[in-house]
């Protein structure tokens, strides 16, 4: 039958930009339920807040594509957002430096978990629930749990509209970087490769445990970032930031068609899966939901937009 | 209703994987009592036809009668209800748990009640007593037990389940010569027994020797059942290859040159010692024996892939020790792994992703791949190994097996080898694609690289290789030249005990 072939083709369109397609049609259905959200003020608010967000997907994805999981990013923020405060109110450090501080010691968290998962063959799982209990700790500890305000001068600077909002573009940037890595290097190529089998990786004469490493360092990295992001954007150090964010950020990947299992996911549509998100919450402020019930629709829809996944990717295969 | 002639019938059975026939109108009946053999070369249909039996697969199309009645199985549930077993090579067994409680674990498990720890015992000895074991222990850990005891174990799990049709898949292939005896006469009182038996083996000799019957299968295909009284030994081969022996293997033009590799005092783990060999460039060495002799382990060990206990290697006149397959691949050592789905293909990533797997730097340019250039490679790369295939961009799992095999060779064709150890190259692959990757496997040699070609099948091991070497039970137990290579030869090494020191 001829007809069958173009509809074929729509058929294929909307499977392959499944993410897309939900995104907008998300998009649309927020503007006509509230007149507030297509303003300037709202979608700078959503893109500012969604900065961190973003990064962690970003880096839960990497860890996702080789199959692992890393349930620590949101401890790792918590330490990078009241670390880097108290390095700027107690010992009186740039906020430049402050951040590189936090930055590095994010990054030696994540290689304690990446070494625990590549070299001592813990699952991904432990390795990070166990360094997301250690990083909240630290986080705690080193605030004593109480916030620590930053006066303006300092981190402020980084989400200031005054120099046009940085944080934005240096999200923005990653986000490009990333995508660039998972499509067009070497790395890209064996980080995805691991995830779909690491065994036949290794006997193809690749040292595969040294990606698995990397991507663990790579999630903490970007997690410390977000971290400090969110302290730059609410002023405040605080070590009970971002609780429960790394499972926002594994919705992010899984309704960006990532597989968790491992070998398959892109950053264009994980990051789509993080303002999917981030809209549903949104517009329910908007509309003036309260929290709890929003916790309940929130879920509902992330079953909803996985399902959509889940079927089109059926579809796909056939 | 029809006499009760045969225990069990299958008719017209067919399955397809993917669009492609792996069964095709076969036709198999049993009787009452009857050692029956089913035989054909890798990748005939044999396991597909059991697995179909014992309800693993769904057939596509066909009938099975047992006892005259038609039956559906559609699970292994319906298969165990209706009194089939299949014995395979990975026993289905609880390692950690007794004799006892593994040959009557299905009636523990719908037990509610506290177990009769005496009773079950007594029932067990029993059990073994009757197949004429009063030697295996019924309270030790199956785990502690040899191999050929955990057999018996399953065999005796098995009857239990009151199994009228017991299919043993290929049972004599972790067993010793004497250990194969024992088991012949466990089959032989369980015929007495009237248990129908379907007996799946490489070796002609143990058919010639056990059964009563035998089918033949070729390609998915149905090649007759004869009495094994009326058929020779060389007919039976002639039935199974389909073709004269010499036409399958192309010639060769290769000068055998230089040691390429050479391994001295080799010894991986327990069981595998005293490995000592060296291959040539040009010169393709075979590796025959029997499955489990240790043929796979030696060959991971050499590449890097599992540790060595001792030994040393030699790649090029230059010692060497390949601490992982990083080193050997650097090296110029190349190993096409067994399980290609498993071990040497990803099996849900692109054909481009595969092909180049093992020689990123080749396509790669300060660590950013060069995507066209990548692409005209691989597209050259495939066409040279004659696959056949839609786009690179498709998934390896698309393919034929065939096909997939011939992107794994691709793989490894393109890291530019000196040596290539290839594990089960043609396995699970057709006729057609078989002479292909032989080709290919000889115009490498011809380039002058020195293959490793280790396999279960005797007739590509003889029409392929310039020297084998044997291996039983861990060790090398002979070597034959190109002039001494006969099926007769290989399987006298493959058995032989080797005195221990």
């Amino acid at each position: 039958m001829i007809k069958t072939g173009s509809q074929n083709k729509i058929a294929q369109f909307f499977i392959k930009n499944n993410t897309y397609i939900i995104f907008l049609i998300l998009f649309l259905a927020c503007s006509i339920a509230s007149d507030k959200f297509f303003s300037v003020l709202n979608l700078r608010n959503i893109l500012l807040q969604q900065c961190a967000p973003i990064l962690v997907s970003i880096g839960m994805l990497m860890v996702v594509l080789t199959g692992g999981i890393d349930l620590s990013v949101g401890s790792v923020m918590a330490v990078g957002s009241s670390l880097t405060a108290v390095l700027i109110v107690s010992y009186g450090l740039s906020w430049p430096l402050a951040s590189a501080v936090s930055i590095i010691v994010g990054a030696i968290m994540g290689t304690i978990t990446g070494l625990l998962v590549a070299y001592l063959n813990f699952q991904g799982f432990v390795a990070s629930l166990a360094m997301m209990t250690i990083a909240r700790g630290i986080a705690y500890t080193i605030t004593n749990a109480t916030p620590i305000n930053l006066s303006k001068a300092t981190l402020h600077v980084l989400s200031s509209g005054q120099y046009s909002y940085p944080i934005i573009w240096i999200t923005l940037l990653l986000i490009i970087v990333f995508t660039v890595i998972c499509n067009f290097t070497s790395y890209g190529r064996i980080v995805i490769a691991t995830g779909s089998n690491s065994e036949a990786v290794r006997l193809s004469g690749i040292r595969e445990k040294r990606y698995i490493l990397s991507v663990y360092i790579i999630s903490a990295i970007l997690a410390s970032c977000a971290g400090i992001f969110l302290a730059a954007r609410s002023g405040v150090g605080n070590s009970t930031v971002a609780e429960g964010q790394e499972l926002d950020a594994i919705a992010a990947c899984v309704i960006g068609g990532a597989s968790l299992a491992g070998g398959s996911g892109s950053v264009p549509r994980t990051v789509i899966g993080a303002f999917i998100l981030a809209l549903i919450g949104n517009i329910m402020n908007l509309l003036s939901i309260p929290a709890y019930p929003q916790k309940i629709i929130k879920g509902i829809i992330i079953v909803f937009a996985v399902m959509m996944q889940v079927f089109t990717d059926k579809r796909k295969e056939k | 209703m029809k006499e009760k002639e045969y225990q069990l019938e299958m008719h017209h059975i067919s399955k397809q994987f993917n669009g492609v026939f792996v069964l095709q109108d076969i036709s198999i009946q049993i009787k009452p009592g009857e050692v029956h053999a089913l035989v054909g070369e890798n990748g005939a249909g044999k396991s597909t036809l059991i697995k179909i039996l014992s309800g693993a697969y769904t057939k596509d199309a066909g009938e099975i009668y047992i006892d005259g009645q038609k039956v559906n199985i559609t699970s292994p549930l319906d298969a165990k209800k209706l009194g089939i077993a299949v014995i395979y090579q990975e026993f289905m067994l609880a390692p950690d748990l007794s004799v006892a409680e593994n040959i009557f674990i299905d009636k523990l498990a719908g037990n509610k009640r506290f177990i009769n720890w005496k009773k079950l015992q007594n029932d067990a000895k029993k059990q073994l007593e009757d197949l004429g074991f009063t030697d295996i222990p019924v309270m030790a850990k199956v785990r502690d037990l040899s191999v050929a005891h955990q057999q018996v174990v399953e065999i005796c799990k098995c009857l239990t389940r009151d199994a009228k049709i017991l299919v043993f898949d290929e049972p004599t292939a972790v067993l010793t010569l004497t250990e194969t005896q024992k088991l012949f006469n466990v089959i032989r009182l369980l015929k007495e027994k009237g248990v129908s038996i379907i007996f799946i083996s490489h070796h002609l000799e143990e058919i010639f020797e056990l059964c009563d019957r035998v089918t033949v299968l070729k390609d998915g295909n149905y090649m007759g059942t004869c009495s094994v009284c009326d058929i020779s030994k060389k007919d039976l081969i002639q039935k199974m290859i389909g073709r004269e022996l010499t036409q399958m293997f192309p010639k060769r033009n290769a000068t055998i040159g230089d040691v390429v590799l050479k391994v001295e005092n080799l010894s991986v783990g327990k069981n595998i010692k005293d490995i000592n060999f060296e291959v040539r460039s040009g010169e393709i060495l075979g590796f025959s024996g029997l499955v489990g002799s240790g043929r796979t382990e030696v060959m991971r060990a050499i590449f890097g892939a599992d540790k060595m206990k001792t030994g040393k290697v030699t790649f090029l006149g230059k010692n060497v020790k390949f601490t992982d397959p990083k080193c050997a691949n650097a090296y110029g050592l190349g190993y096409l792994s067994e399980n290609r789905k498993s071990l040497g293909l990803l099996i849900n990533q692109s054909i481009r992703v595969n092909t180049t797997m093992a020689s990123l730097c080749r396509v790669t340019k300060r660590g950013f791949l060069e995507k066209k250039k990548e692409k005209s490679y691989i597209v050259s790369l495939l066409e040279t190994v004659k696959t056949k295939y839609g786009c690179i961009e498709d998934n390896v799992s698309s393919l034929s097996g065939g096909n997939q095999q011939k992107v794994a060779l691709a793989k490894w064709i393109s890291a530019d080898c000196k040596c290539l150890i290839l594990d089960e190259p043609t396995r699970g692959v057709d006729v057609g694609a078989k002479i292909e990757i032989y080709n290919i496997i000889n115009k490498l040699a011809e380039q002058g690289v020195a293959i490793i070609m280790v396999s279960s099948e005797m007739t590509e091991i003889i029409g392929m290789c310039d020297r084998v070497l044997v291996m039983h039970q861990g060790r090398i137990t002979g070597e034959l030249q190109k002039e001494n290579l006969s099926e007769e030869n290989i399987i006298k090494l493959a058995l032989k005990e080797v005195a221990l020191v």
